[in-house]
């Protein structure tokens, strides 16, 4: 399960960021954000090879000591940015997939909402409880 | 010992797989050189088993001798010493030699091999020229030799056999058995891998089935697979080398992670044992035997076997040119090497790792760097600076352990720990103690000193942040620069530190990450505050006072640090600037009055809504706003165009970024446009050049987006310059006290000078702080205007109907005129149109907002010329109104314009009446003038009064008697009572008129006229010209008292009395009683001139005869314009009257009635005749061309003077057929009608009874 969950703009800035609270949520969003280099590399190289099959998840963005980042980008280049504790090996390429893919649908049910003004922070319930539900539990 | 045979095989890396020879040593040894060399020049396919691709290899062999040791006993697993071929050389053609000797040596050898099951075997019997020479006793066939060994040891393996000849040849049979000869071989070889390694293959996955049993052992296994590997690499096979030990990996770091999930395997109780060595990886030795060893005796630590298996690794991944992958590969296993230890719970020492990661990273590093040249590492940084950068994090942290980042240096118990890891790092490897920068001498000196600490650390860190900036990782090199920030700041160096803290916050503000900006801002914060930068520091403080993200205490403290610096009094000579939008924020500006526009002296009040960001309440001595006046050139009409761009009335609302960080969405959208329309006159005439729309902020709209960037935030890294423009108008409050939130703050805007006021910027002073908001965007304006006293005068109710008293409204605008007590309106009486006095004349004075202010009573004198309107006092800019009623006179002359000649010489005082074309109603234009207290110039000002009547009159005649009708038309919309109607005539006394109508009042609705007659009559003498006034008085009709006013009408009537008088008569044809349609009647007109001369007449037109009397000549004319009647011969003549009484002219014509019927008489019209007074009398001839050519024209002149025009002549008693005196001048004679009344005709609407003639038209009638 996730320590971190990010949803990022295409303009970079963060529209939703939500990280255990057990540990220093400022020492995630530095990971969140560098992370975004690795994110806008893979982009721009996936960018170059197959334009309309893209592939939307970016993978492992890169490890870390203690996380492993993991990134994939939406059509509309929103990005999505799951930090998963390094220790937690029992997590599959397969199960990241299906994470990503469970946020990307609650987030398009988010950008479905005619009350919810695309580029503003994200503060829907719904979604909230998603990330929840990915997250690591401590308890 | 095995190994001791090993050892210097695996040193060598010279791995061949092993061919024994045996037989005939010294033949072997004349072959080896070719066949060494030519064996690998062909490749071969291999076909693998379990569906691996087939794969084509060189092969070589390492020949050795062959002894038995070689063959590997029952058990030994070892490949890499395993002869894959065993071959028995001979050069025996001899069959006794061969029978004696090498058979049995051939048995020998068979039987060797076959006790150690090898089957891999092969016998070449090289045949020579020579030896055939040598050995002519060779009875046998040179086959028969072959053929024996072949029948003797090859049991229907005839392959197994194979013959050389002539090796040392040059010919084409050698080089023919040389290629059968190897390719044999090579053939040979491939089946015994594929069989051997078969073979050990499936006992290896046996063994691995194993390992759940107890006493399974890891190292063991180990061992054997990396036999496997062995064989491969010797084979030249990288890749399946690299399986082999990546299977190795996958096999181990399953087994840790089973352990982390409380599955234990006994084996990997010798991983568990605690660090004690931290050397790092070692990849300059193809295989670390030393660490071979301890895993073969199972002794080695985890990250002995980690760091083995890689450097492995890391070798075959070289030898496949794939060097990035190690550095991947590396970094995947330092951080997995990490996690493992912390998952077994292995116990290290604190730093250990870190020294082992920092080394291995280097040596890593430093592996790639010697495989590559500098091209190639500086093109794949990207793979490298991950180690750059996680050397550089080990380093750092190593160095807080150890005491060296610290500004005091280690403290001793640092230094132990220091040497406590050094302990650890063990004696440096033989092969880097050469080396001058091996990452063991790095780390080493690097710990020793806090300076040699620095340079390394330094050194490290810039590599990795040059390395991010190269690969366009910006975001990374800056967390590295941040890191290196913190570095300088622990070091107390805050100035370099700043640097890199900036470049952060940048980009951390640009792409809005809040809580980083926070993290960042409160550094600099230190920073700053260390280097006494105290606006800076200020400015900072002032951002994290009002930053959500930290906590209210953290909040208070920065604030605080704000207000103790602007609390203390202390010389600064200039006030410290800084921009407000962090310490507040203008959400919103309203104006009182909502129209921002007042006039010059007038109250605006100005409420400012600031969001004031701190955490508690500031009491802010000073709040001021600059304005910019400029003098408004629309003129002082004020109110011009509202260039003001406002949502709500009179209220701005500033958008605001978010707060702290983070563009707000709208701003990503960009700025809206601002747009204004822009007129272009010419400068000579004013008149409209070109118009166009204009973007104001185009600046703003325009600016390119720098790769979708978000734009820039209020809350900028190092806020700009601001400053403060003195000069010119302020709003200024004092001492306010503005609460955390919204704060609303109220000023009174100076409105002196009309023109336009821009409010530029907004200053709060706080002691000796001042917060200046630069621009207030949008731009904010309010109007002063002034305005000229204006006067206008309109109607209560349109249209005002002249005659009436009618009320009409008088508005005074004071602009900015003071009415003082005294101030009266002078109107210049006009006797057209008299202002009716009423004795309670109320003005209202209401104030720009159209409120009810004031009421009082006016008083208004009248003196003969002018009156007088005494004005209440009124403040300016209010609107003063009353009402006035007035009365127009209905002019009394004739209402017809051309008549209006006839009057006086005093035109301009008469109001011009004419028709207006929305209304039947003649229309008076009624100038005023009227002279204002605030102006030397009278003011002008016109109503407009319609006359609500249209009157006409006519003459009536019968004989000499005379009526006179008066039709009064009522063309207003209003009815009217009519009263005392009444005709009177001026001059003539003698006149007596007579009425016909009713004394009672007559109602005249509305469009509808009312006749009134009048007959005259007279004593002596009828005056020929009648000066007539008709005159009644009238009201409107609803109106209850009956106000009656008087109407007049002046008309004149000249030549009233009646000259001629004309009687016809018909006559039916001789023998008829009665006429006849189709029979010609007989006509006769007579014309009877009734009164003598007058004098006027005598002199007028009449001319002496030869005879002595006084003739005038008439014209006349037999028309009849309904064709009832066809006129026979002429129907127009001359008659000469005498101008006498009485004297009467009778004319015979003939007429033919066309139908049956009462027809009326055809008409006969009478009309003057003026010939030209020429001297000389011209027979004329009779039937003179002026009459027929005149009779069209006549006709028409004739038919428009109406039924009543009778046809009198005067007397004559020349018949038209004796008119020979014509005189014929040499102009034109002129015919001039008789005016109204002059001429009577007696059979005017008679008719005569006309038969139908006698046979009877035949009318067809058909019927179907």
């Amino acid at each position: 399960m996730a320590v971190c969950i990010a949803v990022i703009a295409k303009e970079n800035y963060p529209l939703y960021i939500r990280s255990v609270p057990s540990q220093n949520e400022l020492k995630f969003h530095y990971t969140v954000h560098t992370s975004l280099d690795v994110v806008e590399e893979k982009v721009s190289a996936v960018g170059k090879s197959l334009a309309d099959q893209r592939e939307l998840y970016l993978g492992l963005l890169y490890p870390t000591e203690d996380y492993k980042v993991y990134g994939y980008v939406t059509n509309s280049k929103v990005k999505f940015v799951i930090v998963v504790d390094s220790s937690n090996t029992s997590l599959r390429d397969n199960e990241i997939r299906s994470m990503f893919r469970k946020l990307h649908n609650s987030f398009t049910d988010v950008m479905c909402n005619p009350f919810y003004n695309p580029g503003d922070p994200i503060l829907s319930k719904a979604f909230n409880g998603i990330v929840s539900g990915m997250m690591v539990q401590t308890s | 010992m095995e190994s001791q045979e090993e050892t210097p095989i695996i040193y060598t890396m010279e791995n061949k797989p092993i061919v024994t020879c045996a037989g005939d040593q010294s033949l072997f040894t004349s072959l080896y050189t070719s066949l060494a060399q030519q064996l690998p020049r062909e490749p071969m396919e291999w076909r693998r088993t379990y569906g691996r691709a087939p794969k084509m290899i060189h092969l070589e062999a390492n020949f050795v001798q062959f002894k038995e040791e070689l063959l590997p006993k029952e058990g030994n697993k070892a490949l890499l010493t395993f002869p894959f071929l065993h071959i028995y050389w001979t050069d025996c053609c001899d069959t006794e030699t061969y029978k004696s000797s090498v058979k049995e040596d051939m048995m020998r050898w068979q039987n060797t091999l076959r006790s150690h099951s090898s089957a891999d075997w092969v016998i070449i019997v090289v045949e020579t020229n020579d030896t055939k020479k040598n050995k002519k006793t060779n009875i046998l066939p040179r086959s028969s030799i072959v053929d024996k060994i072949r029948s003797d040891f090859c049991n229907k393996q005839n392959d197994r056999c194979v013959v050389l000849s002539d090796p040392l040849k040059d010919s084409s049979r050698s080089l023919d058995s040389w290629n059968a000869l190897l390719l044999k071989l090579r053939t040979l070889l491939l089946m015994s891998f594929t069989k051997n390694l078969g073979r050990f293959e499936d006992d290896m996955r046996t063994l691995r089935e194993k390992r759940t049993q107890p006493g399974w052992s890891f190292c063991e296994y180990f061992m054997v697979q990396e036999e496997l590997a062995f064989v491969f690499e010797m084979l030249q096979q990288f890749e399946d080398a690299l399986v082999q030990y990546d299977e190795l990996d996958a096999l181990f770091t399953q087994y840790v992670l089973n352990f982390g999930a409380g599955d234990t395997a006994n084996w990997l109780g010798s991983f568990c044992a605690p660090v004690r060595n931290w050397s790092g990886l070692l990849l300059r030795r193809p295989i670390d035997m030393e660490k071979r060893d301890s895993i073969q005796r199972g002794e080695a630590s985890l990250l002995d076997l980690r760091s083995y298996l890689f450097s492995r690794q890391c070798t075959l991944l070289i030898f496949l040119q794939r060097p990035w992958e190690v550095t991947q590969r590396a970094l995947e296993l330092l951080h997995n090497c990490v996690q493992e230890l912390r998952l077994l719970e292995v116990s290290v020492i604190d730093g250990a790792l870190d020294c082992w990661v920092f080394l291995s990273c280097l040596e890593v590093l430093h592996r790639i760097e010697g495989c590559c040249d500098q091209a190639q590492l500086a093109a794949n940084c990207s793979h490298t600076v991950g180690l750059w950068a996680y050397a550089t994090d080990k380093l750092k942290s190593l160095g807080e352990l150890c005491g060296l980042v610290s500004k005091n240096g280690p403290t001793s118990e640092d230094l132990n720990r220091t040497v406590d890891l050094l302990a650890g790092l063990g004696d440096e490897r033989p092969e880097t103690i050469n080396s001058l920068q091996s990452p063991y001498k790095k780390l080493k000196e690097a710990l020793s000193s806090v300076e040699a600490f620095e340079k390394h650390y330094l050194e490290l860190s810039h590599a990795a942040m040059e390395m991010y900036q190269a690969i366009g990782r910006l975001r990374s090199a800056r967390l590295v620069g941040k890191s290196l920030a913190e570095f300088y700041m622990a070091k107390g160096d805050p100035e370099r530190a700043e640097t890199f803290l900036q470049e952060a916050l940048k980009s951390y503000v640009s792409e809005g990450w809040s809580l980083p900006v926070t993290h960042t801002r409160r550094q600099i914060a230190e920073c700053q505050k260390l280097l006494g930068r105290t606006e800076d520091y200020l400015q900072t403080s002032a951002l994290l006072a009002g930053d959500g993200n930290l906590s209210t205490e953290e909040r208070k403290h920065f604030c605080q640090e704000i207000l103790s610096f602007a609390g203390k009094s202390e010389n600064h000579s200039h006030k410290v600037t800084l921009s407000m939008n962090v310490f507040a924020q203008l959400t919103r500006l309203q104006f009182h009055p909502a129209t921002a526009s007042v006039h010059s002296g007038a109250v605006l009040q100005v409420e400012l809504t600031l969001r004031c960001l701190m955490p508690v309440s500031v009491r802010i001595q000073q709040l001021a706003a600059s304005i910019h006046f400029d003098i408004d050139h629309g003129g002082t009409h004020g109110r011009s165009k509202g260039t003001l761009r406002r949502t709500n009335r009179g209220t701005v609302e500033f958008k605001q970024g978010n707060s702290s960080a983070g563009p707000a969405s709208s701003a990503a959208a960009g700025p809206t446009l601002e747009m204004d329309e822009i007129q272009d006159r010419s400068p000579s005439d004013n008149s409209l050049a070109s118009v166009g729309v204009v973007c104001k902020n185009t600046h703003l709209v325009m600016r390119r987006r720098e790769n979708g960037s978000p734009p820039e935030t209020p809350n900028c890294v190092s806020p700009p310059t601001v400053a403060m423009k003195e000069g010119g108008q302020m709003l200024k409050v004092q001492d306010v006290k503005l609460e955390p939130g919204n704060n609303s703050i109220t000023f009174t805007a100076p409105s002196g000078q009309p023109g336009t006021y821009t409010l530029r910027q907004l200053c709060a002073t706080v002691g000796e702080v001042q917060f200046v908001l630069s621009h207030i965007y949008p731009s904010v304006r309010y109007e002063v205007y002034s305005q000229e006293p204006q006067l206008t005068v309109e109607p209560l109710s349109e249209p005002l109907l002249a005659g009436m008293p009618q009320l009409v409204k008088f508005t005074l605008l004071t602009g900015h005129y003071t009415v003082k007590k005294g101030d009266a309106l002078q109107l210049s009486n006009t006797e057209t149109m008299p202002i009716l006095p009423s004795s309670s004349c109320t003005a209202r004075i209401s104030s720009p907002d159209a409120e009810l202010v004031g009421e009082s009573v006016l008083s208004i004198q009248s003196s003969e010329k002018v009156t007088s309107i005494s004005l209440p006092p009124t403040p300016p800019y209010h609107a003063l109104e009353f009402q006035l009623e007035v009365l127009c006179l209905i002019p009394s002359g004739s209402d017809r314009p051309a008549n209006e000649r006839l009057t006086n010489g005093e035109v301009r005082h008469r109001p011009r009446s004419y028709s207006h074309p929305d209304t039947p109603m003649t229309a008076i234009d009624q100038r005023m003038s009227i002279d204002c207290p605030w102006s030397i110039y009278s003011t002008l000002l016109a109503l407009t009064f319609y006359i609500p009547f249209k009157t006409k009159h006519s003459l009536l005649s019968s004989g000499n008697r005379k009526y006179i009708q008066v039709c009064v038309q009522n063309v207003s919309d209003m009815s009217f009572t009519l009263a005392d109607v009444k005709l009177t005539e001026k001059q003539h006394e003698s006149l007596e008129l007579q009425s016909f109508n009713t004394k009672t009042n007559q109602l005249l609705c509305s469009k509808h006229s009312v006749f009134c007659l009048w007959e005259a009559r007279w004593k002596d003498d009828l005056p020929s010209c009648l000066q007539c006034v008709f005159s009644a008085n009238f009201c409107p009709l609803n109106q209850e008292s009956c106000a009656f006013k008087p109407f007049h009408y002046q008309f004149q009537l000249e030549r009233v009395t009646t000259l001629y008088s004309v009687k016809a008569e018909i006559f039916p044809p001789a023998g008829e009683p009665h006429c006849r349609s189709g029979l010609v009647c007989g006509l006769e007109v007579s014309i009877t001139r009734l009164i003598e001369p007058s004098d006027g007449e005598m002199a007028e037109d009449s001319k002496t005869d030869t005879d002595g009397l006084k003739t005038t000549k008439l014209m006349y004319e037999v028309a009849d314009s309904s064709s009832n009647w066809a006129v026979c011969g002429k129907s127009s003549g001359m008659v000469v009257m005498p101008l006498k009484a009485n004297a009467t002219h009778k004319l015979q014509i003939e007429v033919m009635p066309l139908f049956a019927g009462h027809l009326p008489f055809p008409k006969i019209k009478v009309l003057k005749y003026l010939p030209h007074n020429a001297a000389a009398a011209i027979q004329p001839d009779p039937d003179s061309c002026v009459e027929n050519d005149s009779l069209s024209l006549l006709d028409k002149t004739l038919d428009d003077q109406g039924d009543t025009a009778s046809i009198r002549s005067r007397g004559s008693i020349h018949s038209v057929g004796s008119s020979d005196q014509q005189q014929r001048g040499v102009a034109m004679p002129r015919l001039e009608a008789f005016s109204q009344g002059q001429v009577f005709n007696n059979s005017h609407s008679q008719q005569v009874l006309v038969l139908p003639t006698a046979d009877d038209h035949i009318m067809e009638v058909n019927a179907t």
